[in-house]
């Protein structure tokens, strides 16, 4: 699992670079938390720790986390969802191999609810924003909540574009009015467009490393796809154009990171078509019509359930069997 | 029955090969052992025979202790329909007739017969016959006499695969695709002995009556191809190279990689028109009928950590150490014999064992070729293993059905069709011995199937004996009837009769009565005319209580052990007994009780080789860092549990069958 950390670099780096130091902190954090209460977890349920600690199953469900929250969120943030994800949705299922639900998408989900509004201040682009945070600015912000004289908060954060395009076209707002705003890149988001590019790349690494099929991702992504070219050709006015839902959010982190853990998620071909699919759909479904931004983190979680439902009825014919 | 042959004959020509799902590329470790010429061993001091060299009933013995044999001289005759004579490999005398280890996963000792040579190596007459004009049916009869088993390594008497079966074969394939790692006795066959395969695929083909010939060999072997290319020119055998893919060799692979054709998973390839055949197994055919050689020695691939790897014509019954010295004697790391590949062979109990049928590679292992297999990590779902199942299952499924004794999903996910390569175990990144969960699951299945079986004649028995009690007590009753009849003519009085009625009755119930406490007596007393077989039974199965109960209550490993070994010994005793048994059953049995024979015959091999591999995957484990060591032993005791049951219920019921004829 080694090679999942490895995809994830590209990611991180173009992260770090665009937004600031602030998300290795996040990172950090997530890392260190993880492997602590995995390794509590372990040893109160009696189990040998080292196999377990050095497998980074723990460590990429604290990465998925700190990379789905904004990298600006209080310290304590990361270190509930992850203690969350490690303690609650994974070791008391049984640990690895026995969670039904992405662990780390539990966490996620657990802070969006608990903590909606931290949850939804993302930085803006550093190569925006006029009086740029440097790392230590993160650094005290993340810990203690203090910012340099001259910046207040709402300077250097936004809603992301997700999140604007509901409230905008709420307040009946012209698509082209709204994407007109500078948080709007070329693909998605200004900045977070260029990560998901990275991660498309380290998704392709692991495809061709072997680590993960194609169905997953191209199932998830042409499940947006359609969704969003459908409702896009019947009124361009009202839904964003399909490219921009596939790099905004967690689209393709959830493609290539998200959706392929292994022990959550389906296992013969065709399911991970329908499983990864599904997803896709909710995702939409959830971005235009729900409640929240985004909606990776539900769907996958919707989908989870289903597995067991869908591993059932795509078993793949015997050899020697009647179709 | 059109369809097929129609296909295979659009096939014919067609250079296609088709893929199945999945397979694996273990490392080949073939060139060590091909670097010399198949060599020939000098005569050993002794060689030991063991009887059961074969699947199917044990040939009986036709000489004593003392008697001088030539070589080739018959000295165990074939019993039943599904069995194999046994020949002498040289000429010299019986010595010895008892139980000996033998190259079997369970390590247990079995009759041989021991020969000590002579020296001169003086052949009895032989009876060549012309296999290429004479009558069919006598041709073919006559193979009873050869000894003649499928090389390839199942051992099953060829003499049944060319009997005529009820669907004509189209299509003979010749399995020389040789997929495990390390075997190479059939590539040097085919390199040095093409000639007299492509002889032996005639005989075959003749006997068969089949259309067409395909031989597949995987690319790995182009010397052996070309050999194979030359001697077939100008016949209308085709050669098929088929990609380097393991379990190529399984003979559906094969069948399917070669025509394209799924045998369906209920049905042998005969009954689709597909014979399949070893190289080595016709060309000991061939030998047969042209020389009137029986089946006396085979060629063994002796690799690994040897000196001087190389293949060798073995006599049977050659004393494994013998072939070790000829090929330069084992490294000093040596620590154990695997005979087969890697893959689905097992360790030898020592290097002790006789060279049988059945050896077609034995393998030195040292703790450096064969790294020890780290502790088993959780399942994650990564279904590797389903990418890698040739036969398309879903191992990770399968898996935790077996784990979790859900035997009924198991079979839904059709756990019987695992051909237990191996495939699934080599590809896990949790190195789960997968395989040996699906032996446990089978034989468990086995064991429940057999216990419902035992309990059915059980329930057949009991209402038969109620229905002669029956049936006995009318018959009393109308001879008291009579009886009182005669009385009556004396006494005028009808009135007699009616106490005399009552008597009866009264004597009936009597009858009854003592019937149901005899009925409730004999269980106990049964134990004191219980066969061996029982008997060990009972002590398997109370060793294995003590042993489950024990775990429960924190019970130290020695005597987790110590009953454990219990449990094996008797199961092991019961099982050569029952054996016993069934060759001693076997006349009266016709054809299809001789496949259940075969069949019982595979699950035992299936059950012991289960026992050594989980025994050896147990060992890691112990060491502590998988999760739950208690766990496994307890499944440990259960898998012996279970076979024990199996036994004990196979045991009952035969001797069901025997008190019932008895009865009858």
């Amino acid at each position: 699992m080694f090679k999942v950390l490895l995809a994830l670099m590209p990611g991180i780096a173009v992260y770090a670079w665009l937004f600031g130091g602030g998300v290795l902190i996040t990172l950090v954090l997530a890392t260190a938390t993880a492997l602590v209460t995995e390794a509590l977890m372990l040893k109160l349920r009696h189990r040998p720790i080292q196999p377990f600690l050095s497998d980074y199953s723990a460590v990429i469900t604290a990465w998925l986390l700190a990379l789905a929250i904004p990298p600006l969120a209080p310290w304590w943030l990361i270190v509930v969802g992850t203690a969350f994800s490690i303690i609650i949705a994974k070791q008391l299922y049984g640990g690895l191999g026995y969670n039904p639900f992405n662990p780390a998408m539990v966490g996620y989900a657990v802070l969006l609810i608990s903590f909606p509004v931290v949850m939804t201040k993302w930085p803006i682009a550093l190569s925006m924003v006029e009086t740029k945070l440097n790392f230590m600015d993160q650094f005290h912000y993340i810990f203690n909540q203090t910012l340099p004289a001259n910046i207040t908060i709402d300077a250097v954060t936004s809603a992301t574009p997700l999140d604007y395009l509901k409230t905008q076209l709420k307040l009946n707002q012209s698509m082209e009015m709204i994407q007109s705003s500078p948080i709007f890149g070329v693909l998605g988001t200004q900045g977070s467009e260029y990560i998901a590019l990275a991660y498309l790349a380290g998704g392709l690494f692991l495809w061709q490393q072997r680590v993960i099929t194609w169905h997953l991702p191209t199932a998830f992504l042409g499940g947006i796809a359609v969704m969003a070219s459908f409702f896009w050709a019947i009124d361009a006015s009202q839904y964003a154009n399909p490219m921009f839902h596939l790099f905004s959010g967690a689209s393709m982190l959830g493609a290539f990171f998200i959706l392929t853990d292994p022990v959550s998620g389906p296992t013969t071909p065709k399911a991970k078509l329908y499983f990864a699919a599904g997803a896709g759909i909710i995702t939409y479904l959830i971005r235009v019509y729900g409640g929240y931004p985004d909606g990776v983190a539900f769907a996958v979680i919707f989908m989870n359930i289903c597995v067991p439902l869908i591993d059932t009825y795509t078993q793949p014919r015997v050899f020697g069997h009647e179709k | 029955m059109n369809a097929p042959i129609n296909i295979a004959g659009l096939l014919k020509k067609t250079k296609a090969v088709f893929r199945f799902n999945g397979g694996v590329h273990p490392p080949e470790n073939k060139a060590q052992s091909t670097q010399r010429p198949i060599g020939q061993l000098a005569l050993p001091e002794k060689l030991v025979l063991p009887l059961r060299q074969h699947i199917g009933n044990i040939p009986k013995i036709k000489v004593a202790i003392g008697d001088h044999v030539l070589k080739g001289q018959l000295i165990a005759e074939a019993e039943g329909t599904v069995s194999a004579a046994i020949h002498a490999p040289t000429s010299g005398t019986i010595t010895a007739i008892a139980d000996a280890v033998i190259p079997h996963p369970s390590g247990l000792s079995d009759r041989c017969i021991t020969i000590t040579p002579d020296g001169k190596d003086s052949w009895i007459e032989r009876q060549p016959q012309d296999w290429r004009k004479d009558e069919l049916a006598p041709l073919v009869k006559s193979l009873r006499l050869s000894g003649i088993v499928g090389l390839g390594g199942a051992t099953f008497p060829t003499q049944i695969k060319l009997r005529s079966a009820n669907t004509a074969i189209h299509t003979l394939v010749i399995n020389a695709a040789e997929c495990e790692p390390y075997i190479t006795c059939d590539d040097m066959l085919m390199r040095e002995r093409s000639e007299e395969i492509v002889l032996g695929i005639k005989v075959a083909k003749r006997l068969l009556d089949a259309e067409n010939v395909i031989i597949g060999i995987e690319d790995n072997k182009p010397e052996a191809i070309k050999a194979m290319r030359m001697a077939t020119e100008n016949t209308d055998i085709q050669v098929k190279v088929v990609p380097t893919l393991y379990p190529s060799g399984d003979a559906r692979r094969l069948v399917y990689l070669v025509l394209g054709q799924e045998v369906p998973h209920n049905k042998r390839s005969t009954e689709v028109g597909i014979q399949v055949f070893n190289v080595a197994t016709v060309s000991a055919l061939y030998r047969y009928f042209e020389f009137g050689e029986p089946a006396l020695s085979r060629v063994v691939s002796m690799t690994g950590n040897v000196n001087q790897p190389q293949n060798f014509e073995v006599l049977f019954g050659t004393p494994l150490r013998h072939l070790i010295k000829a090929a330069g004697g084992a490294k000093r790391d040596t620590s154990h014999f695997i005979m087969g590949g890697p893959m689905m062979g097992f360790n030898l109990p020592s290097d002790d064992v006789p060279i049988t049928k059945a050896a077609n590679c034995i393998i030195a292992a040292s703790p450096t070729l064969f790294e020890p297999p780290p502790p088993a990590m959780p399942c994650i779902r990564c279904a590797r293993c389903a990418d890698a199942c040739p036969v398309s299952l879903q191992p990770q499924e399968l898996y935790w059905f077996a784990k979790s004794d859900n035997f009924e999903k198991a079979q839904a996910y059709n756990l019987f069709d695992c051909i237990e390569c191996g495939a699934c175990s080599y590809v896990c990144p949790s190195d789960i011995p997968l395989v040996q969960y699906y032996r446990y699951a089978k034989s468990e299945m086995i064991a429940l199937d057999k216990a419902k079986e035992a309990a059915d004649i059980a329930r057949e028995r009991n209402e038969f004996r109620l229905a002669r009690i029956e049936r006995e007590k009318q018959e009393r009753a109308a001879k008291h009837a009579a009886r009182a009849q005669g009385a009556k003519t004396a006494d005028s009085s009808e009135k007699t009769t009616a106490p005399n009625d009552k008597q009866a009755a009264i004597a009936a119930a009597i009858e009854r009565a003592k019937a149901q406490k005899a009925a409730e007596n004999t269980e106990p007393k049964n134990t004191t005319h219980l066969s061996n077989t029982t008997k060990a039974e009972i002590a398997a199965i109370d060793a294995r209580r003590a042993s489950v109960g024990l775990t429960e209550t924190k019970m130290t490993t020695n005597e987790e052990k110590q009953a454990k070994i219990t449990a094996a010994i008797a199961s092991a005793k019961a099982q050569k007994t029952d054996a016993n048994q069934a060759a001693n059953e076997t006349p009266i049995k016709n054809d299809t009780l001789a496949v259940d024979t075969e069949k019982q015959a595979k699950i035992e091999a299936a059950i012991a080789r289960a026992k050594a591999a989980k025994a050896e995957a147990t060992k890691p484990q112990d060491k502590g860092v998988q999760t739950k060591p208690s766990a496994d032993a307890e499944k440990q005791a259960k898998i012996e549990a279970a076979i024990a049951r199996a036994k004990a219920a196979k045991a009952s019921a035969l001797e069901t069958k025997e008190q019932q004829a008895k009865e009858d």
